[in-house]
């Protein structure tokens, strides 16, 4: 088996707590041939990134402890080598790459030094390494090469630093290159880009791709083969095709299960229309940059309106003004016969009762030190006249219960949850004050899929119940699709498009629109094939 | 304004300190700790009563008298000052006013300099600029010079060092406080507060101030000793607390023309001042980790462990 580029043979690796040994991969056994992409799909928590940290040598020990198995690049066993031996492997042959660029690349130096140093250091003349850097830049897809390097890390956008990073990482051209979860802090259209340049450097140099995801548009976009990851061990492994057609273990058909997007859309709404909201001309500016301009748009009763955009679109901006965390430049919303944006503090105190807002992060939209019988009945302790004393503890277990969560996880504090469960207490606490409309501002998109999946369907039935409406802020398109009634696109801090969840993906008529429907990846990789093949034929043609 | 949840009080109570208990128990440094602060309390509040008429009692035959000479009687254990006057009873009576002018001016520097940091990060108006500044001013003055005209002026009595230290370390609180919050004022949870209608004075004191007062702990412990000091340089110059009033760091300086042949007069005194600083500290340590819900855990498992 020593033809394989890189093997992976039994590894286990279990981290000592305090509270006891965790394992973190048992038995995990993978291999990756050169001109290759393997992606390890798995949600968080799964171990997905520990077997390439072992790699890497990146893990630490003693916390963690490498039991058994073994890593054998070009048939010889990394983790048996001598730190110099391994210093010579690292970087040189096996390169990595990261989520978040920004935190990886040094902010003092200009980025053409950066990608220089790593050359000089393994041994390229000055006057080499400078012209090589330029051509890597190049390569990559960054305008003006000469200039661009001169510029420091701060000065370009997330692609372009994710471009950056993996300019640096080939810039030794390695056999293999490890990319963990590359994508996910970036828009979708950005996305499409990145994963399309890493396909053809791939193809280029022949390297081995290695790629760990959570999602599985990724694995459909560019894996070749796929292993599934659950609680440490593989699950399932097989060409991305095979296992996304014909999943064999339960947990591969629950995640694919899970992938939002297939569901049945939101007929039309028809009858009596009952404007609950409505907002006209709505802007916002920060100085002379208009980060909202002229939104308007109405929300009815027990309907959600979905609005989607990419970063920087003023979607987030538009949230913020409504709730009045800031403060809009002009426009109108009216509720209840009421201008929102023109209410005295006293009268706004009492609006808040309203409009509740959940929150991208749940790890930072609760405080830590907080128990969540506080979290949740600090709605009463502000507005005393909801319900008296009394009664909080019984209604508190009552809203815990609605969320899906029991009353003994009253006394504990949100550290102790998972990312699934903090959002449900989040939620609890926005309906503790009985609201009309819930804004979520990405509320679900810091979430596993699967758990994604289950707050939505919460959100979803809590709407049925207590016929709230929801104001719901995503860049996940398919997460809209299945959630949403009406959808509203923004670009550039500027409505482009509104309109029925069916007309927006089945005939839209922007072209930004239209892009950023192509740009979302389909979970399925036979569709992901096809429109590959069209953009291909497109572009042959064009 | 607290939500604590009501529970029966008759076994709440017991099982609540017991719980505490046992996380200090948990951290052996802190029980230490916490034991040597209780026997420097207590000397404090009863030491001068004690031990004031030996402590002040001059005996110019034990003048200079060394440390562990048994012969003497236990009060000359740790050996007798310049005039021959016990240093034990010395250290036992001084800790009151050390203890007063330090606490003090340490809880006065604290409760001001983090009330102005507090309104200085969290108000977007006027007073966010002037605030800091005031924080420059005083920390642009030489320390010692402003005690020194102060105190000039004013009758140098406990009131008024007290008065002084606390103004000259105020900046340290302000503007550590007033960082903090500016970061903590943008985190989410503040967010969600502000979203459910909190008020501004439930803002700062429920989820702004909890988070950042572990901070003005750890600085107001270290600034214990730093105050300590600073009272004693005061002394020497005169216009500190006066002789025959006592205070650790008048010993200390009182000690220094000796330091060559009788080490123990400054030695013993300085001990008190660094051991009282480093029980404050290792305590303050504990109470970081015990407020906090997700370090709590530390503690426990501990306590577990060993109970």
């Amino acid at each position: 088996m020593a033809d394989h580029l890189l093997e992976v043979r039994n590894l286990s690796v279990t981290f000592h707590t305090v509270r006891g040994p965790v394992h973190a991969v048992r038995n995990v056994s993978w291999h990756l041939d050169r001109g290759e992409v393997l992606a390890i799909l798995g949600e968080s928590g799964s171990g997905k990134s520990v077997s390439a940290a072992a790699i890497m040598d990146l893990i630490d020990c003693p916390p963690g402890e490498i039991t058994s198995g073994a890593c054998l690049f070009e048939g010889r066993d990394l983790l048996k080598m001598g730190v110099e031996e391994r210093r010579a492997i690292n970087g040189k042959r096996i390169a990595m790459i990261f989520q978040d660029p920004l935190s990886h690349l040094n902010p003092v130096y200009s980025v053409g030094w950066q990608i220089e140093e790593t050359l000089v250091i393994h041994g390229t003349p000055k006057a080499k390494a400078q012209t090589e850097t330029l051509a890597l830049l190049a390569k990559v897809g960054i305008p003006d090469p000469a200039g661009s390097a001169r510029k420091y890390p701060h000065q370009f956008s997330g692609g372009q630093r994710q471009r950056l990073m993996i300019a640096m990482a080939l810039a030794l051209r390695p056999d293999i290159l490890i990319a963990d979860e590359p994508t996910t802090a970036l828009d979708v259209t950005v996305q499409a880009q990145i994963l399309a340049l890493l396909e053809t450097l791939q193809h280029e140099t022949g390297m081995g791709l290695l790629l760990i995801t959570h999602d599985l548009g990724v694995v459909a976009e560019v894996a070749d083969r796929v292993v599934v990851m659950n609680a440490g061990e593989i699950v399932e492994q097989g060409t991305a095709a095979d296992v996304y057609a014909n999943p064999q273990h339960p947990y591969t058909k629950r995640l694919i299960g899970a992938a939002p997007g297939k569901g049945a859309m939101a007929p039309d709404r028809t009858g009596k229309v009952v404007p609950l909201l409505e907002v006209t001309g709505l802007r916002k500016s920060y100085g002379a940059f208009a980060a909202l301009q002229d939104a308007s748009f109405t929300l009815e009763e027990g309907e959600t309106v979905a609005i989607v955009g990419e970063s920087g679109s003023g979607k987030s901006t538009l949230a913020k003004c409504l709730l009045r965390l800031e403060e809009p430049t002009g426009g109108k919303a009216i509720y209840k016969g009421r201008d929102l944006l023109a209410l005295s503090p006293v009268e706004l105190y009492a609006m808040r009762r309203d409009i509740q807002m959940v929150f991208q992060d749940p790890t930072q939209s609760l405080n830590p030190r907080m128990s969540v019988y506080d979290l949740i009945s600090e709605a009463w302790v502000i507005h005393p006249d909801i319900l008296p004393k009394v009664r909080w503890r019984a209604r508190v277990a009552e809203l815990l219960d609605q969320v899906g969560l029991t009353p003994e996880h009253m006394h504990r504090y949100p550290h102790q949850f998972s990312g699934g469960q903090r959002q449900r207490i989040a939620i609890a606490r926005a309906l503790a004050l009985e609201p009309r409309i819930i804004v979520c501002d990405e509320a679900v998109s810091a979430l596993d899929v699967s758990i994604q999946a289950q707050v939505i369907d919460l959100l979803d039935g809590l709407r049925k119940r207590l016929g709230l409406s929801y104001i719901f802020i995503a860049h996940d398109l398919p997460v809209v699709r299945d959630f949403a009634d009406r959808v509203i696109v923004m670009q550039g801090g500027r409505i482009v498009e509104q309109g029925s969840v069916r007309q927006i993906f089945e005939a839209p008529r922007e072209a930004y629109t239209r892009n950023l429907l192509a740009a979302s990846l389909d979970p399925d990789p036979a569709v992901q094939a096809a429109r590959r093949k069209a953009r291909l034929t497109e572009s042959l043609t064009a | 304004m607290t939500t604590s949840v009501p529970r029966p009080k008759a076994d709440a109570e017991p099982t609540a300190v017991r719980a505490v208990l046992s996380m200090l128990w948990a951290d052996k440094f802190a029980t230490v700790a916490v034991i040597f602060l209780a026997v420097v309390l207590f000397c404090a509040i009863f030491g001068p009563w004690l031990l004031d008429a030996v402590a002040t009692k001059q005996n110019l035959r034990g003048r200079n008298a060394p440390p562990f000479d048994f012969t003497r009687g236990w009060l000359f254990w740790l050996g007798g000052d310049a005039l021959g006057r016990p240093l034990l009873a010395r250290i036992v009576v001084a800790a009151q006013n050390t203890m007063m002018v330090a606490a003090g001016a340490v809880a006065a520097s604290m409760v001001i300099g983090s009330a102005l940091g507090l309104i200085a990060g969290y108000s977007r108006g006027r007073a966010s600029q002037i605030i800091p500044r005031l924080a420059d001013v005083i920390m642009s003055f030489p320390s010692l010079l402003l005690a020194v005209i102060v105190l000039y002026m004013l009758e140098p009595s406990v009131t008024n060092i007290i008065l002084v230290l606390a103004i000259t370390r105020i900046p340290v609180y302000l503007r550590t406080t007033r960082a903090e919050v500016l970061e903590v004022r943008e985190r989410m949870f503040v967010q969600a507060a502000r979203v459910m209608g909190a008020s501004d004075t439930r803002i700062i004191f429920r989820h702004i101030l909890p988070i950042v007062m572990p901070t003005l702990l750890t600085i107001a412990t270290l600034d214990f000793a730093f105050v300590m000091l600073a009272e004693s340089s005061l002394s020497f110059l005169g216009i500190g607390i006066q002789a025959p009033e006592i205070t650790w760091g008048l010993m200390v300086s009182q000690g220094r023309p000796y330091m060559t042949n009788a080490w123990w007069l400054s030695f013993w005194p300085g001990l008190a001042i660094v051991l009282t600083t480093l029980s404050l500290n290792l305590l303050s340590n504990w109470l970081r980790v015990a407020l906090d819900p997700t370090q709590r855990w530390r503690l426990e498992m501990g306590a577990r462990k060993n109970g």
